[in-house]
């Protein structure tokens, strides 16, 4: 039905200037009947709107993961054709993820104060909404955790803070098998691409949600039982470790 | 008594924002607030007012909800707010109804007339939230109603053609909105 009114009205609209109204009598009621109906916004024809949808489905609507490895391959084959080298092609991945990031930061919330509130009668304690993460350690314990459980279904392998004295801002993620790397296998010639730095963009956009100006990165560090074992390393910026200080003095958890 | 909502993104963008009134206790959801006409302004003002406490109280309460954190006495607005997990702030105005000896400092004749009546009903329900916007009572109702916003919020974020930062404009999240205000306040 939208097709040849808002064809007309278009016409009506580019030749306004050159003919009369009288010209085109059929366009000008049609143009009407469409803004008084739809003021800007289009409904399904089964009149459900996002908002009448429900956002807890996590249970038995589990993707299929071929189509997923399918679509990540085209999004690396679509960043792929207009990089300059690897390190461009990371960052566009990892710009990919970032607004991934940031909604699922939403979503995991909301979906942890619903669920708490259903399993209230398992557990003891009053189910309180969990926390926004002020501190890095409660931040890096939700991405390890409910984080890559959301995205992966299992919790990352390991959590490390950098050893080093000279760098007491950087983290670490390991997960010894990255689920977008499954079906990836980089040339020979680009062995340094890790395609997870699409997940290191959705670490980036949770940290930057939460208010922890971030920099991820993904990096191979294959072992014997784990060829992509994928390290992502976390650097906050000096912003977030004078905070934290701040926060640590504060008494703040 | 009258409402002013306001979402804000985390640099401050202004997202939505609709003014209403209680609905309960025989209100009519019609937000009369203390300001005439010409200075509905102000409720910005306060509302925007209350960012740098907001701010403050951030880092030091990890709850999404907030409670109530800012007062403006000379206008009685008492401000709550509500902060997603991605930094976006829910900030509720509320203001309660004027009491029945200062109705005459309505702006006209036809308004004073419609403040007198709808002090009369208040006066009946003095216990309502509407009316004491630091009750437990009212917090907890400012809860239910910022959780409601917060799932329709986060509809709005899961859309692909929602990017973080964008107005709201979608009629529906509207209605949304006003339903939880009819249904909580």
């Amino acid at each position: 039905m939208a097709g040849p009114p808002r064809h007309a009205t278009m016409q009506s609209i580019s030749n306004g200037s050159t003919l009369q109204s009288g010209d085109r009598p059929q366009a000008q009621p049609s143009q009407q009947q469409l803004s008084q109906q739809s003021p800007g916004l289009r409904v399904p024809s089964n009149r459900k709107t996002i908002y009448d949808r429900h956002l807890n489905r996590s249970r038995n609507t589990e993707l299929s993961r071929a189509s997923f490895a399918f679509l990540f391959g085209e999004m690396v084959t679509y960043a792929q054709r207009r990089v300059t080298g690897i390190q461009d092609l990371e960052k566009r991945l990892n710009e990919q993820g970032y607004p991934l990031g940031l909604r699922l930061l939403d979503l995991l919330f909301y979906r942890s104060t619903s669920t708490s509130s259903s399993a209230l009668s398992s557990s003891s304690t009053s189910s309180s909404p969990p926390n926004r993460p002020l501190r890095i350690i409660t931040l890096l314990h939700l991405i390890h955790g409910p984080l890559w459980r959301l995205l992966f279904g299992r919790a990352a392998d390991a959590l490390e803070h950098s050893v080093s004295p000279d760098t007491p801002n950087e983290y670490m993620i390991t997960d010894n098998d990255p689920m977008v790397n499954t079906y990836i296998s980089a040339p020979r010639d680009m062995s340094m691409l890790n395609c997870a730095a699409y997940v290191a963009g959705i670490i980036e956009g949770v940290c930057d949600g939460c208010g922890f100006e971030t920099k991820v990165s993904a990096h191979n560090q294959p072992t014997e039982l784990w060829p992509s074992r994928t390290v992502f390393l976390v650097r906050f910026g000096d912003s977030v470790m004078e905070r934290e200080k701040v926060l640590e003095r504060a008494g703040i958890k | 008594m009258s409402y002013y909502f306001t979402i804000l993104s985390p640099t401050d963008t202004p997202l939505f924002n609709i003014a209403f009134g209680t609905s309960k206790g025989g209100g009519d959801g019609i937000a009369r607030f203390r300001f005439p006409e010409t200075a509905q302004y102000m409720n910005q003002f306060i509302i925007h007012s209350s960012l740098d406490i907001l701010e403050e109280a951030q880092w030091t309460n990890g709850g999404m909800y907030l409670k109530h954190i800012d007062t403006y006495p000379p206008a009685a607005a008492y401000i709550t707010a509500f902060l997603t997990p991605s930094g976006a702030r829910f900030l509720l105005l509320h203001q309660p109804p004027n009491l029945p000896s200062s109705t005459g400092t309505g702006s006209g004749l036809g308004s004073s007339s419609l403040l007198g009546t709808a002090g009369s009903t208040t006066r009946a329900s003095s216990s309502s939230i509407a009316a004491n916007p630091t009750s437990p009572q009212t917090e907890e109702a400012v809860r239910q109603f910022m959780n409601e916003v917060y799932e329709n919020y986060v509809k709005t974020a899961m859309s692909p053609f929602y990017k973080q930062g964008m107005e709201i404009k979608s009629p529906v999240f509207r209605t949304r909105v006003t339903a939880a205000g009819r249904k909580w306040l």
